[in-house]
């Protein structure tokens, strides 16, 4: 077991480095010179070829490619990724970690009501299958599927907080605040889950073991929650903790209809202002966290499966 | 197959009803009441009449015809996505699954890297520093989404490498770009074209996301997505004006993914067995 | 005669589809006495397994089935869901071809036989244990408490066999239905599981059905043989009436390929 955990982390850690490298290149893809760049958001009033060199030079973008990128990713190991090309009194890092709480308490809250909503749902959908309850759901679902998240967003709104006056229509501040965004990122992902559990479970009712526990004579009941159902949630829950990274980098969309404080936002106004080193960053940052709930996941995956257990071993 | 599709009423449907919208994208100039740009700022919010059926908006314009000349961003877009996503992915697919060895090795490293980050944000990150403009969604899109196609279709092709006629042809020694158009080609197009449609879905849902967020389609260009980035300010006075375009993104998806089961369904073997 | 444990009358099983009804069982009679073994022989497709699974209420509602099923003067196809359920692993108990399969990966052994014996018993918790490893026992299973912390992937397939049988015997029932039990098996352990089934025969206590498409199996065990083709009865008697006076040709074709090998091995061996 220990070696099939040592492998895969081995695996993880040159895709670690490609996506730094990738993120590095990224930087050095934009068109315009970035010490031009810094100089204009500055503000400085004139941009001579002097002020370009000294900046340059500050950046240390005359240095070797192989360099820079070694400095770079030294430096992003300590937590340093430099400062806002816009504001740059302000870090890169301290601004994300002022955005981040609340883009947390965001995909957190989805998470929560993905999983609640979507395990008993797909569960009966599975078990009364055809039924009137699974055909409804089913064309819910693939409503949701073709509905872009921030139209569902902006008709909650419209509905919630504009007719039936519910709850606010934007910010933070109550829970009631985070109810429309965290039920609008989770709606995206509802319909996945409840396929893939009704799917997985319908799967797993035709298998020998269903018929074999039958014939032993244990309730219904039983042989679905006891059996089916942990059979299915073995794939579930692997494929909704992979996508909790996913859920983090969704939050862009909400944030923005929503006006919800969180890293979306400060990515869009990021865009907006060209301010590379921020952009940069998250990208890292989502992707680094993509790559290791991969790997944790995977793991969990073959711990929770006793097959793959012995197998590993 | 193509008989067995035509027998199938929902995907005779949903063809039906793209056709009839890519059509009146074509045809704007003839189909639509107004002119898309053109308002009467002393007219706005107009509620629904015969002259503006849909009312107008925030700047005075009709927007029915706005919704009607966004046929031709929105959709047109897609597809034009859709057809180099899936060709890269294919022509990737069908090199790496045909000709294995090191052409495969290389190739499936990139797939690999690639389908290691989130594709969506990779297509902000490309996006936010190649600068917000609609050629470089595309590009965007091309190029992240490509991967997961060709992983896909080197999947099929392989599938469809070992069966006989191929192996016979390679045999008599016909030429390699020969059995690749005229043998491969058609086994994997069957799934090629589920893929194709479900990810013309995919692509209107990214581009009109995009251009929500300002990020693709600049105003005052009439895509579906822009359009409800402007409805967003105005969402009190004037509710339908975040409506119809949001229900027109919807059906038009619907009909994609539709479409896309429903090939689905008529290509599966299964039925092929029962039929 | 010993008693008459079940009498299956006229049964039929309509598999009812989309489009169509297929008729997949058709008019299935015979009796079980207790302590007999009735053999049931047939191809795949001959709907030998549609029978027991119908007997046993196995079959979910896509299936219609009709005709009686007579045990303790109750017709079985009349009682509820829920009474029907009571009495399946208690008093009609069943094995499954493919022993490898049948159990739920997920769970250790000991859990799964002790949750059928909670089902059916009212057995205190620590009493389980003991229980089941008599069972394992019984069956000859050595080192029986490693076996039960073990989980089903970690089992060879004879083992995972033996421990079924065991199980469906450590209820007493009073039938015994085995579903091509040596099929999935290799030839030393069939060999060792059929002298189980000849055990549990020689006891008296329990009928057993005995299903399976193999002639050779089903005359070491079967005291009386119903050869199925297409869903239908063609025809029945012991070993040597069939194998002897067969009436149908498909019996008949069966019987001549059969003896067709055993001539020939004869032969080569110079007997």
């Amino acid at each position: 077991m220990k070696n099939y955990i040592a492998k895969r982390i081995l695996t993880t850690i040159p895709l670690l480095l490609c996506i730094t490298f990738i993120c590095f290149v990224f930087i050095n893809l934009i068109p315009s010179d970035p010490a031009e760049v810094a100089l204009r958001i500055r503000q400085t009033p004139v941009i001579t070829d002097e002020a370009i060199q000294a900046v340059r030079l500050e950046l240390g973008l005359d240095d070797p490619f192989l360099l820079r990128y070694l400095n770079w990713l030294g430096d992003s190991l300590h937590f340093d990724f430099g400062v806002s090309y816009t504001n740059p009194s302000r870090t890169v890092l301290g601004e994300i970690a002022r955005c981040l709480p609340a883009t947390l308490q965001l995909a957190g809250a989805s998470l929560l009501i993905v999983i609640l909503l979507s395990l008993p749902i797909g569960f009966f959908c599975a078990v009364y299958k055809d039924s009137w309850f699974d055909r409804l759901v089913r064309g819910l679902v693939f409503m949701t599927t073709a509905m872009p998240a921030y139209w569902v967003g902006l008709l909650l709104i419209w509905l919630v907080s504009i007719r039936w006056n519910l709850l606010p229509t934007s910010g933070a501040g109550s829970w009631q605040h985070l109810v429309l965004p965290a039920f609008t990122v989770a709606l995206t992902y509802i319909s996945t889950y409840i396929r893939l559990i009704r799917n997985n479970m319908l799967e797993n009712m035709k298998e020998d073991y269903v018929l074999y526990a039958q014939a032993r004579g244990l309730r219904q009941g039983t042989i679905l929650v006891k059996h089916v159902l942990k059979n299915s949630l073995q794939t579930c829950i692997v494929a909704i903790g992979m996508s909790i990274p996913q859920l983090i980098a969704g939050t862009i969309v909400v944030e923005n209809v929503f006006a919800w404080p969180g890293l979306g936002k400060l990515c869009i106004t990021s865009i907006f202002n060209r301010d590379y080193p921020v952009i940069q960053t998250y990208v890292l940052m989502i992707g680094t966290l993509f790559i290791l709930f991969n790997l944790i996941f995977d793991i969990v995956q073959a711990l929770a499966d006793p097959r793959l257990r012995r197998e590993a071993e | 197959m193509i008989k067995r599709l035509t027998k199938n009423p929902i995907a005779m449907g949903m063809l039906g009803i793209i056709l009839i919208i890519a059509l009146l994208g074509i045809f704007a100039p003839f189909v639509a009441p107004h002119d898309p740009y053109e308002g009467n700022i002393l007219n706005k919010f107009a509620t629904f009449s015969w002259q503006y059926p849909l009312g107008t908006d925030n700047l005075g314009r009709c927007i029915l015809s706005r919704l009607i000349y966004g046929i031709r961003p929105t959709l047109f877009l897609a597809l034009i996505t859709m057809i180099g996503t899936i060709g890269l992915g294919a022509l990737m697919g069908v090199l790496a699954g045909y000709f294995k060895g090191p052409v495969d090795e290389v190739i499936m490293r990139i797939v690999d890297v690639m389908l290691s980050f989130p594709s969506q944000i990779m297509i902000f990150a490309v996006v936010a520093l190649m600068g917000a403009d609609v050629r470089n969604v595309i590009l965007a899109n091309i190029f992240i989404k490509w991967a997961w196609y060709a992983r896909m279709i080197r999947c099929n092709v392989i599938k469809y490498r070992s069966r006989n006629f191929i192996l016979y042809s390679r045999c008599i020694g016909t030429r390699e770009t020969f059995i690749l158009t005229r043998h491969l080609l058609p086994s994997i197009a069957s799934e090629l074209a589920v893929l194709a449609t479900l990810d013309v879905g995919w692509a209107i849902l990214n581009i009109s996301t995009l251009s929500f967020l300002g990020l693709g389609v600049q105003a005052p260009i009439p895509e579906w997505g822009a359009m409800l980035s402007e409805a967003k300010n105005v969402m009190t006075t004037n509710p339908i004006q975040m409506i119809a375009p949001g229900v027109a993104i919807v059906v038009l998806i619907a009909a994609f993914n539709l479409l896309g089961d429903a090939l689905r369904d008529v290509l599966d073997p299964k039925e092929m067995e029962l039929s | 005669m010993s008693e008459k444990i079940l009498e299956v009358n006229n049964l039929s099983v309509v598999l009812r589809n989309k489009k169509t009804d297929k008729e997949i069982l058709t008019g299935v009679s015979f009796q079980l006495r207790k302590g007999q073994c009735l053999g049931i022989l047939g191809e795949s497709g001959s709907g030998k397994s549609i029978c027991a699974k119908a007997v046993m209420g196995l079959l979910d509602d896509q299936f219609k089935v009709s005709g009686e099923i007579w045990y303790k003067n109750e017709n079985l196809l009349q009682l509820s869901k829920e009474k029907r359920r009571s009495l399946r692993g208690k008093e009609m108990a069943m094995i499954l071809q493919n022993p490898m399969t049948c159990f739920d990966p997920l769970y250790r052994v000991a859990d799964q036989i002790a949750e059928t014996f909670e089902t059916h018993m009212a057995i205190d918790k620590n009493k389980i244990n003991a229980y089941a490893v008599r069972t394992l026992e019984k069956m000859l299973i050595r080192n029986p408490d490693d076996v039960l912390r073990k989980y089903p992937h970690q089992l060879s397939g004879g083992m995972l066999q033996r421990i079924m049988i065991g199980l469906a015997l450590s209820m007493a029932p009073e039938v015994l239905v085995a579903d091509e039990p040596t099929t999935a098996i290799d030839a030393a352990t069939q060999y060792e599981i059929m002298r189980e089934f000849e055990k549990i025969k020689q006891s008296g206590n329990t009928a057993m059905i005995f299903i399976t498409h193999d002639l050779s199996v089903v005359s070491q065990i079967a005291d009386y043989i119903l050869v199925m083709n297409q869903g239908q009865v063609v025809d029945r008697g012991s070993y040597e009436h069939i194998t002897k006076h067969a009436s149908d040709l498909y019996t008949k074709r069966l019987i001549k390929n059969r003896l067709a090998v055993i001539n020939k091995y004869r032969e080569v061996l110079g007997i």
